[in-house]
């Protein structure tokens, strides 16, 4: 579905392709404990963007001399499955790929209480099962919900969306096309019950006006999301309190 | 303390990472489990709160790994022989060291082999005798029933369901002791050596501790296991004790 010319993204009666309105999010899905050998296991569904996350540890690291003394080391690492995009993806981690390794890990570092296992590491896999934008968030949120059901200590869980500009109207939560032509694309992720911001980035241009009116429409859904995580966690618990 | 301290959520309510649990001074002691921030008290981790009074502890949910503590005692997992000693699997983020000298009560003579005492794949009971953040714990079977264990069996649980299987006032371990007649030790680190008199019994015992595991969070738990191990074992009770007499 490669198209040459950019569609319009904001139709006449003010919606957007997918039929949501500028402040809409897609649906929003999120499964925990779904592998059995990994200590903490999820699954993150945003509207097409589909990660499935694990854990494993706190365990000692080998070799040796790569822990540190006073924290737990985070690996993780973000990686696309080959069919998570219409044209088949070459596995081999990309250039890409290890960035988001990279920006997710210290978003996580800023979590996890790290201090509390000094010389051990924390493993984080992140596999990307199906990719329509967003996947950065979608795996971060993916990697808490999953370091969450491992029952690692951790500050709060993180909940994340990207706002963006599309014909010149702010977009909360983007698809693909609004990524592909829209003016701008800022993921942003916090850590809701504390109002700090674990990770920021910003592609294309919007002003400062635009950014403030984004970072605030950020925050609303990033409440609506944290609340769907923590019901999730709640919901693994209440289906015995029934019987 | 003063009037100001509030707890903002009921006793046995679920918490979930950062979730405010309380405001103001509270004498509790650390743990892993929550956090503080000015007076703020905040939840790390997924887990059940129980509120006495004025005071209020988290029971974590989930979680594979143990915490050593000082003095706890743990039931170790042989996994390598080497000169001086043993490491050992205590289901930690950290394996343990078990000396010889405290096994043997002597120093190990020039070229002795350790494999004789104990060899890969032996279970120990031991007591953790220091530990701290720099360094690995260091085990000791020096006391009263440590050492290797000899008989029964080992049933692995996850570590932070250690306190419901024992239960309040150890409801829950009297409840699992006199319903099926085993011998029960539970180590804090997650792992139950049960002696029991034949192969029926242990198999309830350990379905039961299969429930306990799973509904750790629910009411009552006490009195649905002895409800399902009175079921489950009806006459075979009095099989094992004709068993046991016939042994003895």
């Amino acid at each position: 579905m490669i198209q040459v010319q950019k569609p319009r993204l904001i139709l006449d009666n003010g919606l957007r392709l997918d039929g949501r309105k500028p402040d809409e999010m897609r649906p929003i899905k999120i499964e925990l404990g779904v592998l059995k050998n990994a200590d903490g296991s999820a699954i993150f569904e945003m509207g097409n963007t589909k990660v499935i996350a694990a854990v494993y540890g706190p365990k000692e690291m080998h070799p040796r001399h790569l822990a540190l003394p006073d924290r737990a080391v985070l690996r993780v690492r973000y990686h696309m499955t080959p069919f998570s995009t219409d044209k088949r993806k070459n596995p081999a981690p990309s250039r890409r790929e290890i960035e988001l390794s990279k920006v997710i890990r210290e978003a996580l570092e800023s979590a996890v209480l790290v201090d509390l296992f000094p010389r051990t590491v924390i493993d984080v896999f992140m596999e990307v099962l199906q990719a329509d934008a967003g996947t950065r968030l979608v795996s971060l949120m993916a990697a808490s919900m999953a370091l969450a059901d491992a029952g690692i200590p951790m500050k709060d869980l993180i909940a994340g969306v990207a706002v963006g500009k599309a014909d010149g109207v702010l977009v909360l939560d983007l698809n693909e096309p609004e990524d592909m032509w829209g003016e701008a694309d800022m993921p942003v992720a916090m850590l809701p019950s504390l109002k700090q911001v674990a990770l920021l980035q910003l592609n294309g241009n919007m002003t400062p006006q635009e950014f403030r009116q984004g970072l605030e429409m950020a925050q609303k859904g990033i409440e609506i999301i944290y609340n769907l995580e923590k019901e999730a966690i709640r919901k693994k618990y209440a289906e015995y309190r029934e019987e | 303390m003063s009037g100001t301290n509030k707890i903002y959520f009921e006793d046995r309510s679920i918490v979930t990472p950062g979730d405010l649990i309380a405001e103001g001074e509270f004498e509790i002691p650390w743990s892993p489990y929550y956090y503080k921030i000015g007076n703020k008290y905040y939840s790390a981790i997924t887990g059940l709160l129980e509120v006495k009074g004025n005071l209020f502890e988290i029971i974590p949910l989930e979680g594979n790994r143990y915490f050593p503590k000082v003095g706890d005692t743990v039931i170790g997992l042989v996994e390598d022989v080497e000169i001086y000693g043993w490491i050992l699997d205590i289901k930690s983020p950290y394996s343990a060291y078990l000396p010889a000298l405290s096994l043997l009560g002597r120093p190990v003579s020039p070229g002795e082999d350790l494999r004789r005492y104990l060899n890969i794949g032996d279970y120990v009971i031991a007591k953790i005798e220091t530990y701290d953040r720099t360094i690995n714990p260091i085990l000791s079977v020096k006391g009263k029933n440590l050492g290797r264990i000899t008989s029964g069996t080992v049933i692995d649980i996850p570590p932070v369901k250690v306190p419901r299987v024992i239960g309040k006032n150890k409801s829950m371990l009297e409840a699992l002791t006199e319903e099926t007649g085993c011998e029960i030790l539970v180590a804090q680190n997650g792992r139950i050596l049960a002696n029991c008199a034949n192969k029926m019994v242990e198999e309830a015992l350990i379905s039961a501790i299969e429930i306990i595991e799973k509904e750790s969070h629910i009411k009552g738990l006490t009195e649905k296991i002895r409800k399902f191990l009175r079921e489950k074992l009806g006459e075979n009770k009095n099989d094992t004790s004709a068993k046991t007499s016939t042994n003895t």
